[in-house]
């Protein structure tokens, strides 16, 4: 009967796939998608801003809204890449208390500098990448175990190295990682530059177009390019402007997100992420190392959680034990809620930033609200499983 | 059962059953009977219609033409446990043990012995104790079935299948994954249980057995019945000659391509089976594919063929033993990437789970096997992309709205030339082709013999293997036959023919 039960069961996955083609045309680009992501967004902003009068949208909250979302947005970004390889990570936030713990006892016990001590957040994050990494790809454990034992040895060592104690933050130029703000002025000139390269980049892929022998683009086309993202950049930045100017870790978030974004769309690397994930079989015949991309993946994401873990210690002004706890959750679930899928082979770096803003966007307006925590959380578990229901809902009615 | 034997009342009868396919008529008027006691083999060439029919026994197709009696009631099965309740039991090619639970367990899956849901399990076991004694199978049912080997787990497929009270049996291919004395043992039960008066469907390609077993022996091809006959007045000669009997039609694009050096030469290449200890998937197979030559390799299902392949692309998971050389230098091939590298290009049996990332767009997976030369060495380049593919595209006549609609939308055929063209943008010298034609209805299976026949005379070696008869005969210069993993012909196109190189598949003559 095992054959029986084969047939429908193909013919189910070639009618899900030729779903999804109706709405992704392009390489992972998901443009419909993100339209629905950033419509869900603007409703929950809407609501809130409705149910705390305003205050949710005013100047100073969104900019504190921003630094909140660049600790879990910088450890989607990781995230999703190895979910897009078929992987998963649970240790994320046992690695965010570790990497931070670590900062901040070497500049607490030894007086290390600022780039010693980021260096050696770095490395814990590398080594730990490449350790499950490592077990995952070459030891053939799956992730899920990996990590999970990570999730454990990784917050057993945060709170033996740490005696359970919290270490204050001393060093200024650390603290300014997650605290401190751009210039209005050096806003204005980031800005300046973003518009320039969003110009220059729809003109110099144009003109390649044409160098190829593609159709180039017509001024519709060239000028909806230019406008959507720069539109996007300038209220960014204005809105930041009108409370004190960019937050670092806000700079940091953004430079993190286009570069994953870039490393996602435009990289073997990438491209390799989402065949293994999709198919590691085709990806095997198509001579694909499936093991190095798995463990580069990993180690991206080491690293990435290693900064996650400096910002969010640097914004608190201390190390405490139990910091980044369940942050594994909320990053995942913004992956999820981004359209990753668990199974691998979907997912964007722009659905997994948009997800960690609705996720961090949960927290602030309801504890604006006051919302009791227990009560938090329950919104937020109804509301994951609710996003993916309706996702799945909709695929099946396409 | 005496009485059953003496009134020649037969136990099934199927009548002018036809079954569609899109695209395909799989069946028409195909009609078989089953008499108490009675083996009675079903043979056929791969694609002749043995599975669907037996699928349509099994309940597992509901819509059909024609009619289903058992025991002189006509039946209509709307499924697997109908069929099951009225008789009737089919152990498929595939087992469908699991592996994780006793062979009890497995027997009385799904239904357990149970009072008020609580399952009992010595009368469990006592009851599986019993019916594997019956079998003549020494074995303790509390034993798990990951533990025993493919023969005993076909077994335990028969046992389950007799512990509801099934008379009608139906086998396929339960040979292909055993050891001759395993076979010798399958076959002793099957007799016996004939003696007891169950009827038996036993589908095979391997004739010496047909002949050894059967009583009477149906043939099968291209969806109809050709004959049904006493062994006792057949030969195997006969045999074959009913199953391939037609013309190589004109689907086929003219002889006439111009050999040249020799590109890919296969020296004693053995594999060993990864899971069955001692035995050899591929033994000691040599071969030459020249450019603008395409060489056939014929063989049954589970000959070897597949796995050659595997061998020589560097991911068979067995250890390889041999050596390969590729224009006139000896190569290590261990990995996919090194036989890329090397100018191989590997078209898989299956397309979706081997061929192709279905989420992904057409030129995603194009360009797949070749983005570090297509596109960039770390950051890929889009425009060059299209660049390389949109030739293909046009060329292969993709029928696609465009490069980038996603792979898992095309038909089966469109999608094979998307794997096609994956290895034409990696600059495959030696082209590998498994099964090409599977599952490709009639106009889009000519075009790729056209296809094929075209890359030939571009100076590729083509290395084609096919169940299909006509397509290797049609279409190959060279062919080699191989059975249980040796080679046991050899023909050129002038001198093969479709008996000779059925019975090199069977087992029977040896040429080599």
């Amino acid at each position: 009967m095992g054959n029986a039960n084969a047939m429908p069961a193909q013919s189910s996955v070639v009618t899900a796939s030729a779903q999804a083609g109706k709405r992704r045309t392009r390489f992972p680009a998901g443009a419909a998608r993100a339209y629905t992501m950033v419509a869900a967004l603007a409703l929950l902003w809407l609501i809130f801003a409705i149910v705390t009068n305003g205050i949710f949208l005013e100047a100073r909250n969104f900019s504190n809204l921003m630094r909140q979302a660049a600790v879990t947005g910088i450890v989607s970004v990781g995230m999703v890449m190895v979910i897009i390889a078929g992987e998963i990570d649970l240790s994320v936030g046992s690695l965010v208390g570790l990497t931070g713990m670590a900062t901040a006892l070497v500049e607490y016990y030894w007086h290390w500098s600022l780039v010693s001590s980021l260096l050696a957040a770095i490395l814990i994050g590398l080594m730990v990448g490449a350790l499950q990494g490592g077990l995952t790809s070459y030891g053939k454990i799956p992730s899920f175990i990996v990590t999970l034992g990570g999730l454990l040895v990784w917050r057993g060592m945060t709170k033996g190295i740490s005696n359970g104690r919290t270490y204050p933050i001393e060093l200024p130029s650390f603290r300014a990682l997650g605290q401190a703000y751009l210039g209005r002025t050096t806003g204005l000139l980031l800005l300046a530059v973003a518009l320039a390269v969003v110009i220059w980049s729809v003109i110099h892929r144009n003109s390649l177009r044409k160098r190829h022998g593609l159709q180039p683009w017509n001024l519709a086309a060239i000028s909806f390019r230019i406008i959507g993202p720069s539109a996007l950049a300038i209220g960014f930045v204005l809105a930041l402007n009108s409370y004190a100017g960019i937050p670092v870790p806000v700079l940091i978030f953004v430079v993190v997100a286009l570069a994953g974004a870039f490393v996602t769309e435009n990289t073997l690397f990438g491209r390799y992420l989402y065949a293994i994930g999709g198919n590691p079989e085709a990806a095997r015949f198509s001579g694909i190392n499936l093991r190095a991309q798995v463990l580069v993946a990993f180690c991206l994401l080491g690293f990435l959680t290693a900064i996650a873990g400096v910002i969010y210690t640097a914004r608190l002004g201390s190390a405490g034990p139990d910091a980044g706890t369940l942050l594994e959750l909320d990053a995942i679930a913004a992956c999820v809620i981004g359209g990753a899928s668990l199974a691998g082979g979907r997912g964007t770096v722009l659905g997994a930033c948009l997800g960690a803003l609705f996720m961090v966007s949960l927290d602030n307006g309801m504890s604006l609200k006051n919302v009791p925590d227990f009560v938090q959380d329950i919104i937020k578990g109804g509301i994951l499983v609710t996003a993916v229901g309706l996702d799945v809902i909709g695929k099946r009615r396409e | 059962m005496q009485e059953t034997l003496t009134s020649r009342r037969p136990l099934l009868e199927m009548r002018a059953i036809g079954k569609s396919f899109p695209g395909v008529r799989a069946l028409d008027g195909v009609s078989i009977e089953l008499y108490p006691g009675e083996i009675h083999a079903l043979v056929g060439e791969n694609g002749a219609g043995k599975s669907t029919l037996i699928k349509i026994l099994a309940g597992v197709y509901t819509e059909y033409e024609g009619e289903v009696t058992i025991g002189g009631q006509p039946r209509r099965f709307g499924s697997v446990r109908d069929s099951e309740d009225a008789g009737v039991a089919v152990v498929f090619q595939e087992l469908s043990l699991v592996s994780e639970l006793s062979v009890g367990e497995n027997i009385f899956l799904g239904r357990e012995p149970a009072r008020l849901g609580v399952v009992q399990w010595d009368e469990l076991y006592s009851r599986a104790s019993h019916l594997l004694g019956e079998l003549g199978l020494d074995l303790d049912p509390r034993t798990g079935v990951r533990k025993l080997g493919t023969g005993a787990q076909q077994l335990v497929e028969i046992a389950k299948a007799l512990s509801h009270n099934a008379r009608i049996l139906v086998l396929d291919e339960p040979t292909a994954a055993l050891t001759d004395a395993e076979a010798e043992g399958l076959f002793e039960i099957l007799n016996k249980l004939s003696n007891q008066g169950i009827g038996i469907i036993y589908v095979s390609h391997r004739l010496q057995e047909v002949f050894r077993l059967s009583r009477r022996i149906t043939v099968l091809r291209d969806g109809r019945t050709v004959s049904t006959e006493s062994a006792t007045g057949l030969d195997e000669q006969q045999v074959i000659a009913k199953m391939v009997g037609r013309q190589v039609s004109q689907v086929f694009p003219p002889f006439g391509r111009t050999r040249g050096d020799a590109l890919l030469e296969v020296r004693h290449v053995t594999a060993e089976d990864p899971v069955v200890r001692g035995k050899l998937a591929v033994n000691d197979v040599s071969f030459t594919a020249h450019r603008g030559e395409v060489v056939g390799i014929a063989g049954l299902m589970g000959s070897g063929r597949t796995e050659l392949l595997l061998s020589l692309f560097g991911c068979f998971p067995g250890k390889v033993s041999g050596s390969v050389v590729i224009d006139g230098r000896e190569v290590e091939i261990k990995r996919p990437a090194e036989a890329i590298a090397h100018g191989i290009g590997f078209v898989t049996e299956d397309r979706k789970r081997t061929g192709l990332v279905l989420d992904q767009t057409i030129l995603a997976n194009m360009t797949l096997a070749s983005l570090a030369r297509v596109s960039g060495h770390f950051v890929t380049n889009e425009s060059r992309e299209i660049a390389a593919g949109r030739p293909l595209f046009e060329n292969l006549r993709i029928k696609a709205k465009s490069l980038f609609a996603v792979a898992g939308t095309l038909s089966g055929g469109n999608q094979q030339k998307v794997v096609l063209a994956k290895w034409l943008m990696s600059e495959a010298r030696v082209l590998f082709l498994d099964e090409p034609t599977r599952g490709i209805d009639v106009g889009a299976k000519q075009e790729i013999y056209r296809m094929i026949d075209k890359l030939a005379r571009s100076g590729l070696a083509v290395v084609m293997v096919s169940s299909e008869l006509p397509e290797v005969l049609g279409l190959c210069d060279t062919i080699l036959v191989l059975h249980q993993g040796k080679v046991t012909g050899r023909f050129t196109h002038e001198n093969a023919s479709a008996e000779q190189v059925m019975s090199c598949a069977t087992g029977r003559q040896l040429c080599a």
